[in-house]
């Protein structure tokens, strides 16, 4: 079973990745972009076949390891 | 005083720490590799030194906090053992959850190499306690991602409970509250941005680090 996860910053914390993005579309005539989050995508393939189940796993890797919940947040699609 | 130094793939800061160790308290530290299951017994610190553990991958800290050797660091610094946690270290100990926060990309994206100026901002810490009140000192940094951020609550927290133990004087990365090192609750564990352990010996340009060490060493031994 194939499962997304989505990480991206928390509103309010600062991205300065996101905001060089942004300042480079803007050089390159991209007008218009009110503003640029980066975040990270993680493709995992599991052996659990049960979706709720295949989610719940994945929430745990999440909390464990895959995001740090201080500063970052964590969406999960099941594919 | 029994000292180990906690060795990951890519840390490249473990040999000038134990060097620095070695001199302050006259014995060789063990070197424990991630994947030891066990630490040597009668430790009095632990120290997780600088470099780029597992190449920086997911988090800076992210997967050298989650290696086998550390359970039983967190339990030794839960117990009240002494961490100290320089650069790379500082990030393993923050994604191991001994100190709060989280240690970000510098806010002008760029890896930064050089001195800088820090104040010592209390001395109520063994790692502190040799440095003059009000020091400022000259201690290197290098790292990319040493912009420290916490909740609103927790830094007030860091700063009403005496635990900012460092800050920059001309903040280079963007930290909140110009921090560059912080101490736990009970302050025995120390996690800072600045390599100490770099500026030991007049022949690398500086002892400023000097006195974290040899008052560390002084402060343990007539605890």
């Amino acid at each position: 079973m194939q499962v997304r996860v989505d990480i991206t910053l928390k509103t309010g914390v600062l991205d300065p990745q996101g905001e060089a993005v942004h300042h480079a579309l803007g050089t390159l005539g991209f007008d218009g972009v009110n503003s640029v989050r980066q975040g990270k995508v993680i493709l995992l393939d599991l052996a659990e076949t049960d979706p709720a189940k295949a989610e719940a796993d994945v929430a745990a890797m999440c909390e464990k390891l895959l995001a740090n919940t201080v500063i970052e947040n964590y969406a999960i699609t099941v594919l | 005083m029994k000292t180990a130094v906690i060795v990951f793939p890519g840390s490249n800061c473990d040999r000038d720490m134990a060097v620095a160790l070695e001199r302050a308290t006259g014995q060789k530290p063990a070197m424990v590799w991630h994947k030891e299951a066990a630490l040597p017994a009668g430790l009095d610190l632990i120290a997780i030194p600088g470099g780029f553990s597992f190449g920086d991958y997911l988090r800076c800290g992210a997967i050298a906090a989650r290696s086998p050797i550390m359970a039983d660091v967190v339990k030794f610094a839960q117990g009240g053992g002494h961490v100290l946690g320089v650069c790379n270290g500082f990030q393993v100990l923050i994604e191991a959850g001994l100190l709060p926060g989280a240690l970000m990309r510098n806010a002008g994206l760029k890896y930064i190499c050089k001195d800088v100026v820090l104040n010592v901002t209390t001395r109520n810490s063994p790692y502190t306690s040799a440095y003059a009140a009000g020091a400022q000192i000259t201690i290197p940094i290098a790292h990319h991602d040493g912009n420290y951020n916490a909740s609103a609550d927790t830094l007030k927290e860091l700063a009403n409970e005496d635990r900012i133990a460092f800050t920059y004087a001309d903040n280079p990365n963007g930290a909140a509250r110009d921090i560059a090192g912080i101490l736990s609750p009970n302050r025995r564990v120390l996690g800072m941005m600045p390599h100490p352990e770099r500026l030991n010996d007049a022949a690398l340009g500086g002892t400023d680090g000097q006195a974290l060490f040899t008052g560390l060493t002084a402060a343990l031994a007539s605890a």
